[in-house]
């Protein structure tokens, strides 16, 4: 049960989980702690598609973005690559996977080496690979690299720390697209930017995606961003989904209580509309990730639960076409 | 440091162009006044443990008891004979300091080197791999640490018998832990950086991680270290010979004329201030450096620094425009 459209999908996440080792409690260190990261995430992005992956702090959206470029051990579920299992490919057959997947950080100012040039930080994955013959070449492709980013034609002889954090971003963008991908995972990669340059950041992502063909897996907590940017937008709550579907069925139409709560949160520009709305907020905490309540993750806050949310986790089924949710009561 | 694929493309292909980014770095150098003074004294003192066969005036064993402690020129009863005095024996003590620094910066030097070398790529190792190899590098260097130095240096010397290159071997083997527990720590706190990951993720294999993005982030640290340890070195060295285990006599080092003039130093103060001077003035020396060094090799401070240079010539009216291959590239 696989929420996936018709097409041939170029990743497909099942039932992935991600089991956190957190150390021992107990006198004797009889308990093993386990962290709850990632539980039973299902989802397929298409080839050309972006899905934003949406959640507050903690509840593995990363994780699971990392799963999918193998940065995590799985605890259980497979990954599909283009068809193919990567679940268990060794560790060192993991390089020629990575040309087809790369990562944009979400703090540009920690994903740059101060110590390297622009052009051996953009150059460099395109010299791992082996994918230059001679130096001539890499100075060739690195110049329309950055140029394609939009960034000034000498930028790849100064060195990170005379950049700003939304260049640096264009730099870190240039350097995931170097190895011409597939699928780039975008771990909030606004989030740690200024307001006014989000926007050009985030034009940029999708001219290249028309460009090139790119498929985004976009994690984010703004939804204004995410709205922007995804064809299709996952919920998740405490490690799992609990609310798949496209764009304007979620914005407009969402089934899920969590995500109704969500977007109430965002202000609209309209001070007559705004003044209208009314805030959803829910009591209570989220669940201790080491200690997940049996049934619904979600109970601690919802205000339909009831004694079936306590006993079974609600399975992620879909109620629309093409819109799945989990919840017993909506 | 820090000079990657661009600058050998962009710089390399051509030997004008080569030489041309030395010279803007000996200008760089010639601005940084304390550098300067740091790299000229390092030179003085290499050239002086080279040429001192020629420098010396005496022979730094010659013994001459009617000219027994001597004190040094300048003071009532001193003579030009011996210009900074002689020791107990009638030998000319700059002549002996001449001398000494031969086998001290060689000591020094050279353990600094193999020591920091083998701890810093053990600290790599354990601090990269982690788990098990992580687990036994650090037992290894705790029992190390937990044994008394002096003690291995004992039976070391009392099997192989005492030479220049056994109080090398010795002095390393008992100095490499603290770089192998500082380059760990170091690397730990750099292997979460985001860019060790990006680098990880663009397909980087271990090595090239380690040695392109984690060591280069080190320098800092470990030059700091290796300066202290040389100061440090030196007076190992001296505390081997005074035991009768390092430098054989008539050989000599600024470490056994500082242990051996301390019987003296109530009677005849320039026996140990002259070796002693001498050993200040060479950490002082390595420290400056040390730390022009550090400062080039980041570039952030090297930007920083070139601007304070060009702001400072502005203000004395030798005006704009900086000559272009001066600017730090």
């Amino acid at each position: 049960m696989t929420p996936s459209p018709p097409m041939e999908p170029l990743v497909k996440v099942e039932g992935v989980t991600v089991h956190f080792d957190a150390g021992r409690s107990g006198f004797w260190g009889q308990n093993r702690l386990v962290v709850h990261a990632v539980e039973g995430v299902s989802f397929s992005i298409n080839p050309g598609e972006t899905l934003g992956l949406v959640g507050e702090s903690g509840s593995g959206k990363s994780t699971t973005g990392r799963a999918i470029l193998r940065r995590v051990p799985l605890a259980a579920g497979h990954i599909f690559f283009q068809g193919r299992d990567i679940t268990l490919v060794p560790a060192r057959e993991l390089r020629p996977l990575r040309r087809h997947m790369q990562l944009v950080f979400q703090d540009p100012y920690a994903s740059l080496n101060p110590r390297l040039r622009i052009f051996d930080i953009v150059a460099e994955p395109l010299i791992v690979h082996g994918l230059v013959k001679n130096p001539r070449e890499a100075v060739e492709r690195v110049a329309v690299l950055l140029n394609r980013v939009g960034l000034p034609p000498d930028t790849g002889g100064r060195y990170p720390h005379a950049f700003s954090g939304g260049q640096r971003q264009r730099i870190g963008i240039a350097r995931a697209l170097a190895l011409n991908p597939e699928l780039i995972i975008a771990d909030e990669p606004v989030s740690a930017l200024d307001v006014s340059i989000r926007a050009q950041v985030v034009n940029l992502m999708q001219d290249l995606q028309q460009e090139f063909g790119l498929t985004y897996l976009f994690i984010a907590h703004d939804l204004a961003v995410v709205r922007h940017i995804s064809h299709r937008i996952a919920i998740m709550y405490a490690g799992k989904i609990v609310e798949i579907a496209g764009r304007e069925a979620i914005y407009e139409s969402p089934i899920h209580p969590y995500t109704e709560a969500l977007l109430s949160a965002v202000p609209v520009p309209d001070p007559q509309i705004q003044k209208t709305r009314r805030r959803i907020t829910y009591r209570g905490e989220a669940p201790n990730p080491l200690a997940p309540p049996p049934g619904c993750r979600f109970q601690t806050r919802c205000p339909y639960r009831s004694a079936r949310c306590q006993r079974e986790d609600p399975p992620l089924v879909e109620r629309n076409p093409q819109h799945w949710a989990a919840c017993w009561n909506r | 440091m820090g000079r990657g694929t661009y600058t050998k493309i962009m710089l390399g292909g051509h030997r004008r162009e080569r030489l041309l980014a030395l010279r803007g770095l000996a200008l760089e150098l010639w601005r940084d006044k304390t550098g300067f003074m740091g790299v000229v004294l390092t030179a003085a003192l290499v050239c002086m443990a080279l040429a001192a066969p020629w420098l010396a005036p005496h022979d730094p064993s010659a013994q001459d008891l009617r000219a027994r402690l001597k004190p040094p020129a300048w003071t009532v009863q001193g003579t030009w004979n011996h210009v900074l005095g002689s020791d107990h024996l009638g030998r000319d003590v700059l002549s002996r300091v001449i001398y000494g620094s031969r086998v001290s910066l060689l000591v020094g030097a050279a353990v600094v080197l193999l020591a920091g070398t083998f701890g810093v790529v053990m600290g790599l190792i354990a601090g990269y791999r982690g788990g098990r190899t992580d687990n036994f590098i650090m037992r290894w260097i705790d029992t190390q640490v937990a044994f008394p130095g002096l003690l291995l240096a004992l039976i070391i010397l009392a099997v192989i018998g005492p030479s220049m290159l056994t109080v090398i071997i010795v002095l390393a083997l008992n100095g490499w832990m603290v770089y192998g527990r500082m380059t760990r720590g170091a690397v730990l706190a750099v292997r979460q950086t985001a860019y060790v990951e990006a680098a990880e993720i663009v397909g980087c294999s271990g090595r090239r991680v380690i040695f392109r993005h984690i060591l280069p982030n080190l320098t800092s640290p470990l030059l700091t270290l290796g300066i202290l340890e040389f100061a440090r070195i030196v007076l190992a060295e001296a505390a081997l010979s005074f035991l009768g285990l390092g430098i054989q006599p008539p050989a000599t080092s600024w470490g056994l004329d500082v242990a051996t003039g301390k019987d003296y130093i109530f009677r005849a103060w320039w026996l140990v201030t002259m070796p002693g001077v001498a050993i200040s003035v060479t950490v002082l020396a390595v420290n400056l450096v040390a730390s022009w060094m550090r400062l080039i090799s980041d570039p952030q401070e090297r930007e920083k620094q070139f601007a304070r240079q060009v702001a400072a010539r502005k203000r004395r009216g030798r005006g704009f425009p900086v000559p272009q291959e001066v600017t730090p590239q």
